[in-house]
């Protein structure tokens, strides 16, 4: 892992931490079957603990002991989590404990966001996805994940239970920089509301990954709708070229209310390359990543337009 | 699920069709405890951070990796390995078609690679070799060169589709 991600923080304490373990060290279990005994749990032991969902970004980290809780708070028991919910105005209820291959296979996420199906594609292999929760890809909040970008392009809404009751907070003001959101110790996320697209909405997402199921090197989402011969609404967000995945109000700007020629785009790829800050690492320099993520706004933009343009008449 | 003095807990499961029932320390990941608590060595174990595939098992019907997730967690759980196929003698059909396209050498990632292709088998078109190779991109192997391996596979959608 070390040089794998280079943005993981080496989070052992002790001054073993530079070995490099395969195994993870001793922690105590519990499987609790509510939120309110999760959320107890959790404040009785005071920062010490950690919840396990899928345990697909978790596990790797407890067994290169890059983190060393004293218990594990395992979610998979609590009930009712695991459902995707139509919230009656065209919009969808995404419970924190559902799969990506849930997701994948969803065939009311397909018909109410088809890019957040083609998104699901992309992460991880099948074996990670029938593991992997939305609830525990947004918590652990990798700048390279899908679904934090996918959240925020959707303009959806996490619903956070801790012991002194439930708050909601919007996808935009979750994440706080590579691996870090708002969530205090004894919260858990519960659930994720997406609120329907506007009607004619039409999408593209694109992204470049050495292989199938690796985490991409940079991914763009679009969604637009037209009015007449103009731009209407438009959303742009990016993934794997800052510090987490954002949206991009500059591009949004340059897109809304204007004519879908190639100035209007080159204009939105722009502002993109503007507002990213990209990393150099193994696989790709920052100068790559700007140019790269760049393109892959230009097609988006432009499968959307298309999109949106069927979707019209 | 009771803690014990020694900070152990007794986890039952199905593996293969047989209850277990043991004590496990929570650490232990699961693709330990079928090796070594229960001696199915046929589950490997390679990067153990979820990369290489080799210790790719079903868990209630799904394929997971098996050092991904701890063996407190399949409380309850019905497991299959590579064990529950056939044997040297009786192979299964995929184990059958790794053999006729000469899809394995040192088989170190054989495990992982037929536990996978019965899960995307189930879940997956696999109209493309290309969307073959897809589905087995999350395994790695360093001997075959994974043409044949998508061979093998290519063969059995044929047969599940009934156009042989
Ligand atoms: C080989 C490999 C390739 C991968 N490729 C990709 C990829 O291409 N794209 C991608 O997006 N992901 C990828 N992943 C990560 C995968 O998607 C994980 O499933 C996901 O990041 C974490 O979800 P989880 O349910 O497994 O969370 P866990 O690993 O269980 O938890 C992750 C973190 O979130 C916390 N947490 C979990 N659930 C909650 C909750 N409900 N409330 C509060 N905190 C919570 C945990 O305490 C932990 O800190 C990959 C993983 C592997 C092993
Ligand atoms: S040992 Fe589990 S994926 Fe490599
Ligand atoms: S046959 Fe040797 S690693 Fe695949």
């Amino acid at each position: 892992m070390p040089g794998h991600k280079p943005w993981l923080p080496a989070l052992a304490t002790d001054d073993k931490s530079s070995r490099l373990y395969m195994k993870p060290p001793a922690f105590g279990y519990e499987a609790p079957t509510s939120i309110e005994q999760a959320t107890a749990l959790l404040s009785m032991h005071d920062g010490d603990a950690r919840i396990i969902a899928g345990g697909q970004s978790l596990v790797p980290m407890l067994n290169f002991r890059l983190l060393v809780p004293s218990v594990l708070v395992d979610i998979n028991r609590i009930a009712g989590l695991d459902e995707i919910r139509d919230d009656g105005k065209g919009g969808l209820t995404i419970g924190a404990l559902v799969r990506h291959f849930q997701l994948e296979a969803s065939e009311l996420v397909a018909a109410r966001f088809p890019i957040l199906t083609e998104a699901v594609r992309h992460i991880a292999h099948l074996a990670i996805r029938n593991r992997g929760t939305i609830g525990g890809s947004l918590s652990h909040a990798d700048p390279a994940a899908e679904l934090p970008m996918m959240v925020q392009l959707l303009n959806g809404a996490l619903t956070i239970a801790g012991p002194d009751g439930t708050r909601t907070v919007a996808a935009r003001d979750f994440f706080d920089g590579a691996l870090t959101t708002v969530l205090d110790d004894a919260e858990i996320v519960t659930e994720i509301a997406l609120p329907a697209l506007p009607a004619g909405a039409g999408w593209g997402f694109k992204e470049v990954a050495r292989r199938a199921g690796d985490f991409a090197m940079a991914a763009a989402a679009v969604t637009l709708t037209q009015k007449d011969t103009l731009i209407e609404e438009a959303r742009v967000a990016v993934m794997g070229v800052h510090d987490q995945a954002i949206r991009v109000p500059g591009a949004e700007a340059m897109l809304q209310g204007a004519v879908a020629d190639n100035g209007t785009i080159t204009a939105a790829i722009a502002a993109v390359r503007e507002a990213v800050d990209p990393d150099d690492d193994l696989h790709a320099t920052a100068e790559f990543r700007r140019h790269l993520i760049g393109v892959l706004v230009g097609r988006a933009i432009h499968d959307a337009w298309h999109r949106a343009a069927v979707a019209h008449t | 699920m009771t803690g014990t003095a020694s900070g152990k807990v007794v986890v039952s499961m199905t593996v293969n069709g047989d209850r277990v029932e043991e004590l496990v320390e929570p650490r232990w990941l699961l693709a330990d405890f079928l090796r070594e608590n229960l001696g199915l060595t046929g589950t490997h174990v390679g990067c153990e951070h979820g990369v290489c595939g080799a210790c790719t098992i079903l868990m209630n019907g799904n394929s997971v990796r098996a050092c991904l997730t701890f063996a407190v967690q399949a409380q309850g759980a019905d497991i299959e390995t590579v064990e529950s196929l056939g044997t040297v003698n009786d192979l299964d059909d995929l184990q059958e078609s790794f053999r006729k396209h000469h899809a394995l050498q040192c088989g170190f990632c054989t495990p992982g690679m037929l536990m996978t292709a019965i899960d995307a088998l189930r879940k997956r078109p696999l109209a493309t070799d290309q969307e073959i190779r897809d589905a087995l991109s999350g395994n790695i192997c360093r001997c075959t060169g994974y043409q044949n391996i998508v061979k093998a596979v290519r063969t059995m959608v044929q047969k599940r589709d009934g156009d042989d």
